[in-house]
């Protein structure tokens, strides 16, 4: 019955992470852990190694929370650690990429010898600082920024740290509730394995853990194995922040191991839109797994054959004090890229360039506002999507997260939230880039304020400049735009005023295309006539 | 004591259960698809015979149908069109704008029911408050009428953006249609569904108009033929939130019906709990394709708001259309008697979510079937009588599970010595350890314990995975229904009358105000007393919730209003969020977004979930080495030590080594670890 075990004992984990996951999800105190599942979740063997991730949370965490328990381990080793100890930090770089995520730590005991580790990151939506945004010239201006320590020693939580955590974000009691959560997900998850231990007869998990990862790690080489060796490169250029950025990619696939290098990339930026190397190495390999090997669940075996570089002091492999906060803008072109190499490997594949990067504005009140008007105070911080890129077979999905694995927020509940109507979202008619299968359509977004007063919106777009690019004779999406009505045209990035009775509108990018358009079925092609979209 | 007639249409059957004082008489026919009411005639007319009484004796008619589901799964309602607010008409088809399954780049989000060309904006605007925007441009709503008749289209669905807090341009809309086009059915959003966030209430007024000419057909044609057949008694539906109504309410509200097959399931699991007072109880309901899992604590099966309808990707949340209704919570998972089993790349044994279903079925059932599922691993297990199985109506081919099994596990996957029977016990491991996952992280996301719950189990193949699902999830005992395989349908007989209402009122308790919810209880309450009134007997009681959350959190959380006082509500939130997620955040706000009331009539007659056990004439000596034995030939009180498998009609329990069962005054079988 072994055999059997050890795969009921792989389900098991997996099971576990995935309930972590979504206490995590459903207990999270910051709006965009709950609605965007931006978190993760695993468990990691007593040297440091995962052996199984949630499949729920942001694949802008794949490698980076992989890579951080080692680290933890590094600064706190096992033998050091006790019952009731749990570690954290928020440092980018030891963590996944910003200081808005915090990662807990948690070693599991059995008997008083430790078993395994379990690890969750969550995205806490303000850790003081100038607030989440681009704006930042040096991380220390980014918020707080605790190197890894101990949050609980020996069950007992240390007051010195909390408080001086509280005691720096504008929003104390979500920060709190927050590592509490995430602590507590954890403890679930421990209480989880140990239990799956007895009900398997198991004293240590590492000897099942091996098999996990040397199973995972196999597949994954059987199947890179079977695709073409060879160095592919492609090159992208985006928007960035006052200046464009261009990213360079070489993917080589020789033999049974992929490494992925970003020399020739842009160096760094003076704002806050760098990218640390742990989010760059979750972004480009996802966007492999999201094509090769994409049923082999995440470990530390199944991730060992794609390997990420990016020379250091470029905008890929950023180093403090770098300012890093909004380094999801970049981080989310990269599959883009890395695709754009794979495509040239095995033809006919891979989707095409997207959308990407979220739309997600931050819009509040002006301070200032003066007038007759009341002027309410409100922030409120909603999601929208463009299209994705053509698929190999089909077209690409109208405003839909990808990379991203976000939801969107109803605009019922924006508008019960925030003084403000959004008269118009809809479907952006010919947004889609053209070709045998076209891209997912971008749309349209019209907001005003409901008393006619001004307010902010704080921009973090790409794909202004930069529209996505079809592959194979496909076409371009059409570039994202944001304006106000009748008026000026507004940047991708920063903040700008949106004056008294104003209106605010954003068209999100389109898809680029697959295919040459003049291959386009007459069936599609008329179906999208018929619903007035072409 | 009324004589009751229970019909539950299923995908494959049709289960006719008849009442008749102390005795109760079962049917199963195949259900017929081009006219659902043939079969139900048919099953009717077989159980009136059985039963030796005629058509006038029947006092009330209790029905279930899956009709709303299939032809919402198989998109074969009616021509719809969607009247919606300009510049809002893509709202039904950006969804979440999410995808549901992080790394396949390939897959689609749902269809949504209505084309974007059937999807109309007209100028018309409220605002959160529910006050007037943009007065409803009327003349744009009449200029609607000669396409929606060019185009023949039989249903309209109305949703208006904050349409649930004034729902005045929606009626309007229903007004100036309604007139113009007498014949064509309408539905409002601020009617099926009058809450907050547009999509999932668009979603469910669309799903509602889509079914809506179809039901009320059928029941039309339902009620017309029994009538000539002489059944003129009164005729209540089942619905998916556990409770029965009228036909009228029904046909204005068919989508209500969705889930009332394993509701039915549910409410007799429910039933038996209460009955037995057994406090906590999960059951499971494993069939052919699916296995639905709920938790049932007091005698109450869990309830909530939301379903989707037609999962289509591995049963996946996120892949089907939202319905906000009434529904028992279960979840549902592609766990099944004929859930295919194969090795995948990484040497894994995968079962499930595909499956044989019931054509061509399992290989053992010798209808075509070429590839393993858990039935034949059972068989290959002799878990099951080839002989007895389905009554003797179909022999099983054990050589044929066998070679199934060999073919698509045992080659690639078992050692040389375990061979078949090794690979077919690694089979039943992974659909069981699938159950038990599934169950486990449902209880964790309501907040619930698992283990020490007694299972109860029914549905064809649930009998025979009970015990060993029972195993791993700590349960106590297993408790298996007499009649098990038509458990729907015994579960409508013990079904209340009942009805749910919803509206969204926003209300701080910072700035809170008694007059919102003694309006908005009012108003529901002479909404559920319309419904209710008229076909329950005898009192009502009434059951009230509000949908809270700290201010600015994403999901509400579903609370009892006890009182309309603030102290009151935020002591039920503070209960029922410290039971959910264990914690508290003190100093923070909290909000209701909703509110719920629901009328419950008094259950008529006297129902027992289970019937006084008719003790066997036969003197069966149960011996410790029978590998089977029929139900009806053991005794009462007297435990059978495992290995055993108990053999009936419709299922076999299976009673693995260090169990034991027995079967109880009323017939039920039980589990339990020997001592």
């Amino acid at each position: 019955m072994s055999k059997i075990r050890d795969q009921l004992v792989w389900n098991r984990l997996l099971a576990i992470v995935e309930e972590q996951a979504q206490t995590l999800m459903r207990t999270a105190f910051s709006a965009v852990v709950r609605e965007a599942g931006d978190l993760s979740a695993g468990v990691f063997d007593t040297t440091g190694a995962m052996l199984a991730q949630a499949v729920t949370g942001t694949p802008g965490h794949v490698n980076a929370m992989a890579a951080s328990v080692g680290k933890f381990l590094a600064r706190y080793p096992l033998v050091e650690l006790a019952p009731g100890d749990v570690l954290l930090t928020n440092d980018p770089w030891d963590g996944t990429g910003h200081l808005n995520d915090f990662t807990v730590v948690t070693p599991v005991f059995r008997d008083g010898c430790p078993v395994a580790l379990f690890a969750a990151t969550s995205h806490i939506a303000d850790v003081g600082g100038r607030g989440f945004g681009p704006d930042a010239g040096e991380v220390f201006e980014e918020g707080l920024r605790v190197p890894i320590m101990k949050l609980f020693d020996k069950g007992r939580v240390d007051d010195s740290l909390m408080r001086l955590v509280v005691a720096n974000v504008r929003d104390p009691a979500v920060a709190e509730g927050d590592l509490y959560s995430l602590t507590a997900c954890n403890r679930n998850g421990g209480e989880q394995l140990l239990k799956a231990m007895r009900d398997f007869d198991l004293d240590e998990l590492d000897g099942v853990g091996q098999w996990i990862i040397d199973t995972s790690r196999n597949a994954m080489r059987d199947e890179i194995r079977g695709l073409p060796d060879g160095v592919y490169r492609r090159d992208m250029t985006v928007d960035g922040y006052d200046e464009p950025i261009e990213v360079s990619c070489a993917l080589t696939i020789a033999g049974d191991a992929i490494d992925i290098d970003f020399a020739g990339s842009s160096g760094l930026s003076a704002f806050g839109i760098n990218v640390p190397l742990n989010y760059t190495e979750a972004y480009a390999s996802f966007g492999v797994r999201c094509v090769v090997g994409n049923d082999i669940p995440n470990n530390a075996g199944s991730l060992e054959p794609v390997r990420v570089r990016a020379p250091a002091g470029s905008i890929l492999n950023a180093e403090p004090p770098a300012a890093v906060s909004a380094r999801h803008a970049l981080g989310q072109m990269l599959p883009d890229v890395v695709l754009g190499c794979l495509d040239q490997a095995i033809p006919g594949v891979v989707p095409a360039e997207g959308a990407s990067c979220i739309w997600n504005p931050v819009l509040r009140n002006l301070a200032t506002a003066g007038g007759n008007f009341t002027n309410s105070p409100f922030v409120i911080n909603p999601i929208f999507n463009g299209g994705t890129g053509a698929r190999a077979t089909k077209d690409g999905l109208s405003t839909t997260a990808f990379p991203s694995g976000v939801r969107t927020t109803p605009t019922e509940v924006n508008e019960v939230t925030a003084p403000l109507i959004i008269q118009r979202r809809e479907y952006r008619a010919g947004s889609g880039g053209a070709g045998k299968h076209r891209g997912g359509l971008g749309q349209t977004i019209e907001i005003i304020h409901a008393e006619g007063a001004p307010f902010v919106v704080s921009k973090m777009f790409e794909r202004i400049r930069h529209p996505a690019r079809g592959r194979r004779g496909g076409g371009s999406g059409a570039p994202g735009r944001v304006y106000i009505k009748g008026g000026e045209e507004l940047r991708g990035k920063g903040q700008d005023v949106v004056p008294p009775g104003a209106t605010l509108v954003m068209e999100t990018p389109g898809g680029g295309g697959t295919g040459s358009a003049g291959e386009r079925e007459m069936a599609a092609k008329a179906r999208d006539e018929e619903a007035g979209l072409s | 004591m009324p004589d009751r007639l229970a019909v539950d249409i299923g995908g494959t059957f049709t289960d006719v259960v008849l009442e008749t004082g102390e005795k109760r008489v079962t049917n199963k026919v195949l259900t017929t698809h081009a006219e659902p009411a043939d079969g139900v005639m048919d099953g009717l007319a077989q159980v009136l015979d059985q039963a030796g009484t005629d058509p006038h004796a029947i006092d009330v008619v209790l029905h279930g149908t899956t009709l709303a589901t299939n032809a919402l799964i198989e998109r074969r309602g009616a021509k719809t069109v969607l009247v919606t607010t300009e510049g809002h008409r893509d709202v039904l088809e950006m969804a979440f704008e999410n995808r549901f399954e992080q790394y396949d780049v390939n897959i689609d989000r749902p269809e949504p029911l209505v084309p974007r060309r059937w999807r109309m904006a007209v100028p018309e605007r409220m605002n959160a408050a529910g006050e007037v925007l943009t007065p409803l441009d009327r003349a744009a709503v009449e200029g609607l009428v000669p396409r929606l008749v060019d185009e023949g289209v039989e249903s309209v669905a109305v949703g208006f953006l904050h349409g649930y807090a004034n729902p005045a341009h929606e009626r309007l809309v229903r007004d100036v249609l309604g007139n113009a086009m007498p014949h064509v059915s309408i539905t409002l959003a601020s009617d099926v569904c009058p809450e907050i966030r547009e999509f999932e209430r668009f979603s469910t007024a669309c799903a509602n108009a889509y079914v809506k000419p179809l039901m009320s057909r059928y029941l039309a044609d339902l009620r017309d033929r029994l009538n000539a057949f002489g059944v003129r008694c009164p005729f209540l539906m089942m619905t998916s939130g556990g409770g029965l109504c009228s036909v009228e309410t029904a046909r204005q509200f068919p989508i209500r019906l969705v889930e009332s097959g394993p509701a039915g399931g549910a409410i007799l699991a429910a039933r038996i709990a209460a009955e037995l007072t057994l406090p906590r109880v999960v059951s499971l309901d494993m069939g052919g394709t699916t296995a639905k899992i709920c938790l049932i604590d007091d005698g109450e099966p869990l309830l909530s708001r939301s379903f989707e309808v037609d999962r289509s990707y591995r049963f996946k949340k996120g892949s089907g259309l939202p319905v906000r209704i009434p529904v028992v919570e279960m979840v549902e998972i592609g766990a099944g008697g004929g859930s295919l089993a194969s090795v995948d790349r990484l040497g894994r044994i995968q079962v499930g979510p595909q499956s044989a279903g019931s054509e061509p079925g399992p290989a053992c059932y010798g209808r075509g079937g070429r590839h393993a599922t858990v039935t034949d691993a059972d068989v290959v297990l002799d878990r099951l009588d080839p002989s007895r199985f389905a009554g003797g109506t179909l022999h099983l081919d054990v050589d044929a599970a066998r070679a199934v099994v060999e073919a698509d596990v045992a080659q690639s996957w078992a050692s040389a010595e375990g061979g078949i029977s090794e690979a077919a016990d690694a089979i039943t491991e992974v659909v069981d350890e699938n159950m038990a996952a599934a169950a486990r992280a449902h209880a964790a996301e309501w907040g619930k314990e698992i283990a020490s719950r007694t299972l109860i189990a029914f549905g064809g193949a649930a009998p025979i995975h009970a015990a060993n699902i029972a195993d791993k999830l700590e349960l106590d005992a297993v408790l298996v229904p007499p009649a098990a395989g038509v458990g729907s349908a015994v579960g409508f007989l013990a079904a209340p009358v009942s009805y749910e209402v919803v509206r969204s009122r926003y209300l701080r308790l910072s700035a809170f105000d008694r007059k919102v919810i003694d309006e908005v209880m009012a108003d529901m309450r002479a909404e559920a007393q319309a419904v209710v009134g008229p076909v329950a007997q005898g009192e009502l009681s009434e059951s009230r919730k509000a949908y809270m959350r700290y201010v600015g959190q994403g999901f509400e959380i579903a609370v009892p209003v006890l009182d309309s006082t603030a102290e009151s509500l935020r002591r039920a939130f503070d209960g029922a969020y410290e039971q959910l997620y264990g914690r508290l955040i003190p100093g923070l706000d909290v909000e209701v977004l909703s509110w719920t009331l629901t009328l419950v009539g008094r259950d008529g007659a006297a129902f027992h979930g289970s019937r006084p056990h008719a003790v066997s004439s036969g003197s069966a000596i149960v011996a410790g080495n029978h590998s089977r034995i029929a139900r009806q030939d053991l005794p009462v009180g007297n435990p059978v030590a495992g290995p055993v498998a108990i053999v009936e009609d419709q299922t076999t329990t299976v009673v693995p080594a260090g169990f034991e069962g027995r079967v109880d005054e009323y017939g039920n079988v039980i589990l339990r670890r020997s001592p």
